[in-house]
């Protein structure tokens, strides 16, 4: 199901920087058409339906239509992703619905600090197994070692 | 035509590839070379937060020992690879990552991401080695945590890596990268003392399933091209396993995937007849002795048993959803809000990480609970971190490696300052998203290690870029030069458009090396009729047209493709033996022979001379 946009929804982000399909795509698929001031999918059949686009389009404005090959018309499968948690519509063929909400994040958006709680880098450990940290974060107090042969 | 812009980026660490072993070798080089004063920069072609294979989400992480809780030990994780491995990996490897691999996981979680867990607070086992995440946001955390970590101003995005570049003075050094831009006309000359080739796995180089719109949805990312491989098989790395490949079980046309149904919800494979596919064939493990005797059974293996009954009328092939839901359901007496919970994950497994599987079953009005799924094996795939083990040949860490398997530096390959990490470590399968990231740092912290050793910086070789960037730009130029030949359309008689190169290529493999549509089989005298006509489209490629930045890329990563696909198919011509039967078999030697193969194959390419020489390297255990 690659993504399709709505011509009546898609203003092609003018308010932004860059088009933020355009950006997020990791296919190098939505592209905007200057002349129309919106986005399409200039190669559809190397879609992979990740998605990304359909979630951080800030219209709504892309949405999927299953592939023409395998996928039988008439299902939808809608994402509203928030900050802490997805809702999911899927829309079956016969019209039935079913609805579903996911948690994505326990924690504030940018809140991540990375080397929190470790100590400064000491270069005297570079040579030593192990990563950054791992006294904090493994949750054993030594690291294996098998018998060398 | 105009000269493209030219950017010179100067660094101590260049990361290539985003992904997760990507950010993990970000996050953790960085970490060091703020007490070194280092520079360290990632470049991505597409958007970090989006970027490699876990851009869709993941419902599961699939390599976590639990030490904390004692329900595994780094040792349990070496004999499990090595059995579905069939007896080959690079055991220090595998240790290393099964050692550090908990410490990644636990970071991940205090960042936001969320872990289903027990009553005791335990992560939830899907399997063994999997924990149950509502992973929908994995890629973005982690991306999150790596810019942070480097600072915007050292991740350069939307660039498209082409090649390594190599000291001057010394061929077997690296001394950067060269790239450009999929959204100006722009090359990119990246000069580093070491280099962390954090690529992907390759795609599409076997003709997938589908035949038209459905073509880019296959079991990987379509946006894994190979570059983990032909990045250091250029740069003359020498290269491990590459005859290995990954074809996996998963429901048809929508690739959802399958563990959790095999593992937490034990779900059966049966055929139309009703006949438990793994019952009805265990005679067969016993041609395969001592893997086929082991625990669990080896996913070759396993997919050896489906093709046979395959091939023996007895499809469609069905994953039994109804069976194992209906059970599951009887056991908590049908309550609505279990009921309805247990049907929650179902859907789950799918929306985080595979949405097209979800709209598969609304689209054909499937209640999981009511009716089975069509399952296939899938066309052959190149990864080096799921389950299979192709990759470069790297030194393993100190403390860990037997004496021929140590050179210095963990993870780096053997050209000197270029190390490798996720997909590009050959033979060392199983890492997954998490062993991956842990990997990239174990590689991250090496890197910087080689660095502060290396007093002298690598030269750059002028000339040798200068002749990379006529290269890479080339197809433009052909493409705008080819106009005039043709009133208008496809068909020009001087250039060859990537999308029918790709095409060509995945027939080519596809026939000649064991592709699906020959149920995997190939044998010596197929193979080199299959490396003559990879040979003439190699020679095609010279004329190669694009028409913008887009099929710039495309022609690129086409390169990708070619040069794992002929990696792939001399490694397979070079192993004489059929080691993994159901991920391809050699005719010509249609058995198991432990007496002579049970050791690593090893390719250098000599990239001058377009010359590949390879040989045996030594089976070494660490673990009994």
């Amino acid at each position: 199901m690659p993504t399709y946009v709505n011509p009546d929804k898609c203003d092609g982000c003018k308010a932004l920087d860059r088009p933020a399909c355009m950006y997020i795509c990791p296919n190098d698929l939505m592209v905007l058409d200057r002349a129309l001031g919106k986005a399409w999918n200039q190669e559809p059949e190397l879609c992979w339906e990740c998605y990304s686009c359909v979630k951080t389009c800030p219209q709504t404005a892309i949405e999927m239509r299953g592939y023409g090959d395998v996928v039988p018309l008439g299902a939808a499968l809608t994402p509203l992703r928030g900050t802490d948690a997805i809702m999911w519509m899927v829309k079956y063929r016969n019209q039935q619905v079913k609805r579903f909400k996911f948690p994505i994040r326990t924690t504030p958006w940018g809140s991540i600090e990375p080397y929190k709680g470790l100590e400064a880098p000491n270069l005297e450990a570079l040579r030593q197994p192990g990563t950054a940290g791992w006294q904090k974060y493994l949750g054993v107090d030594r690291l294996p070692v098998a018998a060398k042969p | 035509m105009n000269e493209p812009a030219v950017e010179v980026v100067e660094c101590d660490v260049l990361i290539c590839g985003g992904g997760m072993a990507g950010c993990g070798a970000a996050y953790e080089a960085a970490y060091w070379a703020r007490a070194a004063k280092l520079r360290v920069v990632m470049v991505e072609k597409a958007a970090v937060e989006r970027s490699g294979a876990v851009a869709m989400g993941l419902s599961a992480i699939n390599c976590y020992m639990g030490m904390k809780w004692g329900e595994n030990q780094p040792e349990d994780f070496v004999r499990y690879v090595r059995q579905d491995l069939m007896g080959l990996c690079r055991e220090d490897l595998v240790y290393d990552i099964a050692r550090n691999v908990d410490a990644t996981v636990h970071m991940f979680e205090e960042w936001g991401l969320p872990f289903f867990k027990t009553p005791e607070g335990r992560y939830k086992r899907e399997g063994r080695w999997q924990v149950m995440i509502h992973g929908e946001s994995y890629k973005p955390i982690v991306a999150e945590a790596a810019k942070k970590a480097l600072g915007e101003g050292n991740i350069y995005e939307r660039i498209f890596i082409a090649n390594l570049l190599l000291d001057k003075d010394d061929s077997g050094r690296i001394a950067g990268a060269v790239g450009f831009s999929v959204r100006d006309f722009k090359l990119y000359i990246f000069k580093a003392r070491a280099v962390i080739v954090a690529a992907g796995g390759a795609t599409q180089v076997f003709r997938p399933h589908a035949v038209g719109e459905g073509l880019g949805r296959i079991w990987y990312a379509p946006w894994n091209t190979g570059s983990a491989y032909k990045l250091p098989i250029l740069a003359g790395a020498e290269m491990t396993q590459m005859e290995h490949r990954l074809v996996v079980t998963r429901f048809k046309d929508g690739y959802g995937p399958v563990g959790m149904w095999f593992l937490l919800f034990k779900a059966t494979l049966k055929n139309a007849y009703g006949e438990a596919v793994e019952e009805k064939w265990a005679e067969l493990l016993k041609e395969w002795l001592p893997y086929g005797a082991g625990k669990p059974i080896p996913t070759p293996l396993r997919n050896h048993q489906m093709l046979r009954d395959f091939v023996a009328g007895a499809g469609p092939h069905y994953l039994r959803t109804d069976e194992a839901l209906t059970r599951m359901f009887a056991e908590t007496q049908n309550d609505p809000r279990k009921v309805r919970e247990i049907e929650a994950d179902a859907w789950e497994d799918f929306l985080d990480m595979t949405m097209s599987q979800a709209l598969l079953w609304a689209s054909h009005n499937i209640d999981p609970a009511k009716t089975p799924s069509e399952v296939v094996l899938t066309e052959p795939y190149l990864v080096g971190s799921h389950g299979a083990a192709t990759g470069a040949w790297v030194s393993g860490p100190e403390d860990l490696a037997p004496k021929d398997y140590f050179w210095g530096y963990n993870r780096m390959t053997t050209v000197k300052g270029l190390f490798a990490a996720g997909d590009g470590v050959g033979a060392s399968a199983h890492k997954f998203s998490s062993g991956s990231y842990a990997e990239g740092r174990l590689a991250g912290k090496a890197a910087l290690a080689y660095v502060m050793d290396t007093a002298q910086a690598a030269q750059i070789d002028q000339q040798r870029v200068e002749s990379i960037k006529q290269a890479l730009f080339a197809p433009l130029k052909a493409y705008e030069q080819a106009q005039a030949r043709v009133t208008r359309g496809e068909i020009n008689p001087a250039v060859l458009n990537p999308r029918q190169a790709l095409v060509r290529l995945q027939k080519i493999m596809d026939e000649y090396c064991a592709g699906y549509e020959v149920g995997y089989m190939t044998n010596g005298p197929t193979l080199r009729r299959g490396l003559e006509l990879l040979e003439l489209l190699r020679e095609d490629m010279a004329h190669l047209a694009a028409r913008d930045l887009h099929e710039l890329l495309r022609a690129w990563e086409l390169w990708d493709r070619y040069y794992c696909a002929e990696a792939h198919a001399r490694h397979i011509l070079f192993r004489e033996e059929t080691r993994w039967p159901g991920y391809y078999y050699r005719g010509d030697f249609p058995k198991l022979d432990e007496a002579n193969w049970h050791c690593f194959t090893v390719s250098r390419y000599d990239a001058d001379k377009n010359q590949w020489q390879l040989n045996k390297r030594p089976y070494v255990s660490i673990v009994s």
